[in-house]
């Protein structure tokens, strides 16, 4: 495994958004991160994929300042993040969104409630402005339609659209999504997949998807990110890491089920575990 | 939200019953009908005894109230308790040759200070004090005399008034 | 033996800490009671459910408790022939500890529970957290609007009890049982003091109840592990929890008031 942390120079020059140095993070005895670079340029999809567990979920708490990392600086639209203020934070978090797993819509809200939460929190306009904010947003997510109907009622792709409805109701510079596609059958992936690569170019967001999805993430993202074991692996985008020379690359972009993450648990020698030889010593 | 009426008009209704049942212990459990009663006169008077006589027990007068005990002391030099009584101020027509008992209300009940008025024309007023007393018949003693004179096959001696 | 000791150090460790960490919750949860001044609308939503809703249950248990302790009440005093006094037993009974008490007890089963429950769903379906990145502070959306109206439904609702507990005795003593309805008020106004003993008990005690029953309901569901397992054991706790809490407090208030 190529152990690449040096920063992103061969990223092509645009503003960057989110600047992540050094990031070391620990949760118990459990290493997350250690030393990791990271740059996220504006305007653009980018990816951050790795096997379950690697911690892309944690990164995408990191950046939005829900938790704060034991070293180096992560910094957003030249704020750094974990050193800010409640409110200064606060200030910073109407101009992102997140996108969580299960969408996290608000159970006791009717859809259209859920969307307009946020501009009734955070606006004082008037409610029939309101309306017509809330409306064009579930137009553009398809659900204009389902608006009266409570989370209960939907389905798990029609709850991931309301949530990004509810996501873009403050129209935010920056989107981060948490595991988008999982468990969702092939249509609702194609629309979601289409929604988000619509969204980012039409109202010109930053959009950091955190998937597992190899090929649907693959497919719309500019620039991709490759986590394992608390480092990147490789980054680029997606044709550059199609050539890429790690083994390991190659293994998780291809779905291959061995190579250097191996198939086999470690485990004692199998004849041996099946008594067929006689053990060396016994002790 | 046109539920928010109905839901507004619940807890209102719930608010409401919840003071009225505060208002209902107020007026119909509790005494509130006596609290204003501190403008009763005070007037003393000492028993040897006053058994299990407390502050705020009723004072009566021909078994009617007109009064409270107010305070209860003790007089170091005399060894006698002095109670305040603090007398209602329309009952302002007792003789001073009065007499207070301390008496027992039914059986299981507290006791309480009972007067009887004399026959003065002169009547009591702000720190006037009782001087005819009776203490508190003390159960222990009653026995302990009883059980003495059956012993000694007398008759008991005539209870003291 | 050692092992005993030292798992009942680490127990008594981790009860401290999580008496550090509900405390640190309750401070959190004040500061954000002066946005909630704007918004009434969140806290009336609230007393609707927890209050309100309660109701059924509340007043219920009072009419049964106020009977049976009319019933009891007679059956002791009928001996002594003070049946009269069936009207003090009962108020007292009820206005000092049971009112209150019982109050308390079947809030944290049925509101209590209620509010933990929601707040560590949402805690396990991220919609606290989706809260927090959309930059709405859970703390005056979520938890202080539910234990404001839990705070201030616990002594209505134990007014309510008591008040209806009494009326069950009433009905109870003078139409089953005979006892003189004047006799029944009348010794009971006399014994019963406003401030001796409405206020000091089912006053003081309950508002000192709602303010435990609540924080530990709104706790515990912020605390709770966001699995369904974690759920039932929260609210488990909190029912639990208040029980011994309520109980605990209320031999400390009685010792207050009401010892001699």
């Amino acid at each position: 495994m190529s152990a690449a942390s040096s920063s992103p120079s061969d990223t092509p020059a645009e503003p960057l958004l989110v600047t992540v140095r050094g990031l070391s993070f620990r949760r118990g005895d459990r290493i997350i991160f250690q030393n990791v670079d990271l740059d996220i340029p504006r305007g653009k999809v980018t990816a951050i994929m790795g096997p379950s567990g690697a911690g892309k979920t944690t990164l995408l708490r990191l950046i939005g300042g829900q938790i704060r990392p034991n070293a180096g600086r992560i910094e957003v639209d030249g704020a750094c993040v974990h050193e800010l203020g409640r409110k200064d934070l606060y200030q910073l978090r109407k101009r992102m969104s997140m996108l969580f797993q299960s969408g996290a819509l608000f159970t006791d809200l009717t859809v259209f409630e859920n969307v307009a939460f946020p501009l009734r929190e955070h606006t004082r306009l008037p409610e029939h402005l309101i309306r017509t904010l809330v409306l064009m947003k579930l137009e553009a997510v398809g659900l204009r339609g389902a608006r009266d109907l409570m989370p209960s009622e939907l389905s798990g792709g029609m709850a991931r659209r309301a949530a990004l409805a509810r996501a873009i109701a403050l129209d935010p510079m920056m989107i981060l999504y948490d595991e988008p596609f999982s468990g969702q059958d092939p249509i609702t992936m194609g629309v979601l997949i289409k929604l988000i690569r619509t969204l980012n170019d039409a109202l010109g967001l930053t959009s950091i998807i955190v998937s597992h999805d190899v090929k649907e993430t693959a497919s719309i993202a500019d620039y991709i990110y490759l986590i394992s074991d608390g480092l990147i692996v490789d980054h680029g985008p997606p044709d550059a890491l199609e050539n890429s020379s790690s083994a390991w690359v190659e293994q998780f972009l291809h779905a291959l089920p061995d190579g250097p993450m191996s198939f086999h648990y470690p485990a004692p020698a199998y004849a041996q575990d099946l008594a067929l030889e006689e053990e060396p010593s016994r002790d | 939200m046109g539920n928010f009426k109905k839901l507004e008009l619940a807890v209102g209704a719930f608010v409401a019953l919840g003071l009225a049942a505060f208002f209902m212990l107020a007026m119909k459990v509790s005494n509130i009908a006596e609290l204003g009663e501190d403008k009763g006169y005070k007037i003393t008077a000492r028993f040897e005894n006053i058994g299990g006589l407390k502050v705020r027990a009723p004072v009566t007068l021909g078994g009617v109230r007109i009064g409270r005990v107010a305070g209860i002391d003790l007089d170091m030099r005399s060894y006698e308790a002095v109670v305040t009584l603090s007398i209602e101020p329309k009952y302002n027509q007792l003789p001073t040759d009065s007499s207070a008992s301390i008496l027992t209300s039914g059986v299981l009940g507290e006791q309480y200070v009972g007067l009887e008025p004399g026959g003065m024309d002169e009547y009591l007023k702000n720190g006037g004090s009782l001087k005819l007393t009776q203490s508190a018949l003390v159960l222990e003693k009653l026995i302990g005399r009883m059980v003495t004179n059956a012993v000694s096959g007398e008759k008991p001696p005539p209870k003291t008034p | 033996m050692i092992d005993g000791l030292q798992r009942l150090g680490r127990s008594t460790l981790g009860w401290l800490n999580r008496l550090g960490r509900a405390t640190l919750f309750l401070l959190r949860l004040l500061g954000a009671l002066g946005a909630l001044v704007r918004r009434p609308g969140l806290i009336i939503k609230q007393l609707y459910s927890v209050g309100v809703l309660s109701l059924p249950i509340i007043a219920m248990s009072g009419l049964f408790v106020g009977m049976v302790l009319g019933l009891q009440g007679y059956a002791n005093l009928v001996d002594f022939g003070a049946t009269s006094s069936l009207g003090t037993v009962v108020a007292l009974s009820l206005v000092r500890e049971l009112g209150p008490v019982l109050a308390a007890l079947l809030y944290a089963a049925r509101a209590g529970s209620a509010v933990t429950a929601e707040i560590g769903l949402m805690k396990a379906t991220e919609q606290l957290a989706a809260m927090q990145m959309m930059a709405v502070d859970p703390f005056a959306r979520v938890f202080a609007p539910r234990f404001v109206a839990g705070f201030i439904a616990m002594p209505l609702l134990a007014g309510i009890f008591t008040a209806i507990g009494i009326l069950g005795g009433y009905f109870v003593a003078v139409y089953q049982l005979g006892v003189d309805s004047g006799a029944f008020w009348s010794q009971m106004q006399a014994a019963v003091g406003l401030v001796d003993d409405v206020i000091n008990g089912v006053v003081i005690k309950s508002v000192a109840f709602g303010w435990v029953a609540n924080w530990i309901a709104v706790f515990e569901g912020y605390d709770a592990i966001p699995t369904s397992e974690g759920i039932s054991l929260a609210t488990t706790r909190t029912v639990v929890n208040t029980a011994l809490v309520v109980l605990a407090l209320d031999f400390v208030l009685t010792a207050i008031f009401f010892g001699v």
